[in-house]
């Protein structure tokens, strides 16, 4: 049995299925981390203070280049298959995840830091939202981690079966990568800088 | 091609086949329904004997939970919230979603399957672990969760055991709910058979379409909201825990940031949850109506042997019901001392979301008008959820309003209000839909004498359930109190409906034996159904009954609207969207 428009578009709607799958997912993601966000606004807007400066903006500007940087190595491992360079695909999405692997280290010692320091989610609501907001991010590179790993391990099988298959998982997999380095991109000001 | 035999595990366990999942998503629904009830039959009976042994099982409940057989208020309180819980959660919206959902929608479309099969398939294993989690907490330390089904802080974040449990399941439903509703509308956007327009669909597609979108938007924030409170009781940090709390006599909360293990660090705001927790659970109050009336439309529409009075209206109505039903969740909180400003956008947005219901009840009221209507059993209990969902519908206005709700707040006024919408209402328009489809599923129809039992029990038992509930709620009689509140002077004359509302519980409890007598016979010894025993229009009854795994053995084109019943001129009084125009 074979479901229809799994590889190429419906032709009225434009798109293959995985491909409205993963923007409907990406919806429902932004709309976890706007309750999240939500939270934070209101927990700032009713505090009697609030900490400022107190988190490390080199490692976390380090961390902000690193996901930018993977944002784009993500879609030249696209860019490649559409052009039928394979190579240049492995190595492109290797780069990727060995960037994600690398922004997740130092996220690791950052938090090693503060809890060496003391300040534990505990310590007050500048914190809690600290490690809830960054903990829930994190798990998110941890997810697109593992399905890129996927993607150059046994997932690799199905490039040389059904390329145009191949090509969208990798789109979707690029398009939820983005937005998790989206995510950052706000995590970043919100709670390093201002 | 025929699928070929395939081993046990993967034709009824592990099936990736929606009909199959359709209907492994129904039953568990249905057992958790039965489970949901059977917890308020025993705190019925608490309310209207306070404090004598539960018979038959009260001597079963262990002392922890019951001494001598007597509720305590812990388990009281452990019974209310589960209720909750169970019957939203984990019966009517799987029952509704999961189970017609996916069952109905592919063969409605003419798709041989959901858009993801496999991703079909978790959706249900998810389901089923969350909802073993939520009964898991029964026998945990402390007991279940026991904060309502709300599990508003700063009770449920220093409650004991079960309440973190609970968190963890949630995570689990939302997780579920969110994989089935991006299936659903993937599904419904490209599977759609060549010919089905999007004004062909049948109004029961469209119901769940909008369905699907609030449980994929509405759901996430509650999740955000679970990560935070899983934090304040397990990390110990005070996300919804205001500074210096205390509670009977005992700081929970220090100034002083230097909090050590459990101890919280407050500055946290307990009214950030309602709101997170009412942006889902106001959609989801229509993510338990919405199919309801998607199930009723069709049956309608069938049994007057007319089309939909006005289907472009229900179909507009219905997108409209979904959108607005995202800005009108804080209508639950008008005594949280909101300030008249918010409380008056939320009162006009709460009053114009009963317009569009009011147009889909009209419309399905006209459809009657003049009909020569058949009184089937599914046409049974679709003809009673109007007048119940009415009542239901019509007694939320003065809960939408802040001054007349501000004296309803907490009375069982509002239980009766939302159990219309819920159990006389959205249940039994699923009756009514397992009545409908049981043929299409099983290839057998349902018995007709034990369904009027059914039916008319039901209807007769819901309402002496429900109607007392107004007069004790305007009298000012609070919910959630374990002896019914019997300490309160202005309750003296309104307690002995207690008994009334009990008995009638349990004589519905008996009204559903022939329900579950006639679901499992039928399967077995029930008179066989053609491919259309209703003689219907819709697209799933093109195939046989059951349809094959594949479900078309053609796949079907769509050549007229949805419900073209009585053509003048036709030489039967339906005309089928799969079959072509004569000449």
């Amino acid at each position: 049995m074979q479901i229809p428009y799994t590889t190429e578009a419906r032709p009225d709607t434009g798109l293959y299925n995985a491909k409205l799958g993963i923007w409907l997912f990406l919806a429902s993601e932004v709309m976890l981390f706007a309750g999240l966000f939500s939270s934070y606004i209101l927990l700032r807007t009713g505090a009697v203070e609030w900490p400022h400066h107190v988190l490390p903006v080199g490692m976390a500007t380090a961390n902000t280049a690193l996901l930018i940087t993977s944002s784009m190595t993500m879609v030249m491992a696209w860019e490649a298959l559409k052009t039928n360079n394979w190579s240049r695909h492995r190595a492109c999405l290797g780069l990727t995840v060995a960037l994600g692997v690398i922004f997740l280290l130092i996220k690791f010692v950052e938090y090693q830091e503060h809890i060496a320091a003391g300040e534990l989610p505990s310590r007050n609501t500048f914190f809690a939202l600290y490690y809830t907001l960054t903990a829930v991010h994190a798990l998110h590179i941890v997810g697109g981690l593992v399905v890129m790993l996927y993607l150059l391990g046994p997932g690799a099988k199905l490039w040389a079966e059904q390329p145009v298959q191949f090509t969208n998982r990798v789109e979707s997999t690029g398009l939820y990568w983005h937005f998790v380095d989206f995510v950052w991109i706000l995590l970043f000001p919100l709670l390093y800088l201002l | 091609m025929p699928s070929g035999r395939q081993p046990f595990f993967r034709t009824y366990v592990f099936s990736l086949d929606h009909k199959v999942i359709g209907i492994q998503y129904a039953i568990t629904g249905l057992l958790f329904l039965l489970f949901g009830f059977s917890l308020m039959m025993i705190m019925r009976y608490q309310l209207a004997y306070p404090m004598t042994p539960v018979p038959f099982i009260g001597g079963m409940l262990s002392q922890a939970n019951a001494s001598g057989g007597i509720l305590l208020p812990e388990f009281y309180n452990q019974l209310g919230a589960m209720h909750g819980t169970v019957m939203v959660f984990l019966g009517v919206v799987p029952l509704a979603i999961g189970g017609f959902g996916n069952y109905l929608i592919p063969l409605q479309i003419g798709a041989a399957d959901m858009a993801f099969p496999k991703l079909n398939l978790m959706s249900y294993w998810v389901y089923a672990v969350g909802g073993l989690i939520m009964i898991a907490t029964f026998f945990v330390p402390g007991g279940a969760a026991q904060s309502g089904w709300t599990s508003y802080p700063p009770l449920s974040v220093i409650a004991s055991g079960g309440q973190t449990w609970w968190l963890v399941g949630m995570v689990f439903l939302i997780t579920s709910s969110t994989l089935g509703s991006i299936n659903f509308i993937v599904t419904i956007v490209q599977l759609r058979a060549p010919g089905l327009t999007w004004m062909r669909l049948p109004f029961f597609v469209w119901a769940q379409f909008a369905a699907a979108f609030l449980l994929l938007l509405a759901f996430p924030p509650l999740e955000a909201a679970g990560v935070l409170q899983l934090m304040d009781r397990v990390a110990g940090t005070s996300f919804f825990l205001p500074s210096g709390l205390v509670v009977a006599g005992q700081a929970v909360t220090s100034m002083s940031g230097t909090a050590e293990g459990t101890l919280a660090s407050g500055g946290g705001n307990p009214l950030l949850w309602q709101h997170l927790f009412w942006f889902l659970a106001h959609p989801e109050v229509y993510v338990l109506i919405l199919p309801a009336m998607g199930i009723v439309g069709e049956i309608i529409a069938n049994n007057t042997r007319r089309p939909l009075w006005g289907y472009r209206g229900m179909v507009y109505s219905v997108g409209f019901l979904a959108f607005m039903s995202m800005v009108v969740w804080a209508h639950h909180m008008y005594i949280t001392g909101m300030g008249t400003t918010l409380a008056a956008f939320f009162q006009t947005t709460t009053m114009i979301i009963s317009v569009p219901s009011i147009v889909i009840l009209t419309s399905l009221l006209m459809t009657l008008w003049g009909a020569s209507i058949r009184f089937t059993t599914p046409m049974l209990f679709a003809l009673a959820f109007l007048p119940m969902f009415g009542i239901g519908g019509l007694t939320g206005l003065p809960l939408g309003l802040a001054p007349s709700d501000i004296h309803l707040h907490d009375t069982y006024y509002v239980i009766g209000h939302f159990h219309y919408v819920v159990a006389p209402g959205t249940i039994f328009a699923l009756f009514a839909g397992i009545y409908y489809w049981f043929p299409k599923a099983t290839g057998r129809r349902m018995n007709d004498l034990l369904g009027r039992i059914h039916f008319w029990g039901s209807l007769v038992c819901m309402n002496v359930i429900f109607m007392p509930m107004f007069i004790q709620g305007l009298g000012g009689m609070n919910r959630r109190l374990y002896d019914g509140g019997m300490q309160f002077q202005h309750n003296a004359d309104l307690l002995k409906w207690n008994v009334v509302i009990g008995i009638a519980a349990w004589t519905m409890g008996l009204f559903q034996v022939p329900f579950i007598i006639n679901f499992f016979t039928s399967i077995r010894w029930g008179a066989p159904a053609s491919a259309n025993p209703w003689d219907a229009t819709t697209l799933e009854w093109a195939t046989t009954s059951p349809p094959p795994h594949h479900n078309f053995d053609t796949p079907p084109s769509v050549y007229r609207a949805a419900y073209e019943y009585s053509v003048p001129g036709a030489e039967r009084d339906f005309s089928p969207q799969f079959e072509p125009e004569r000449g």
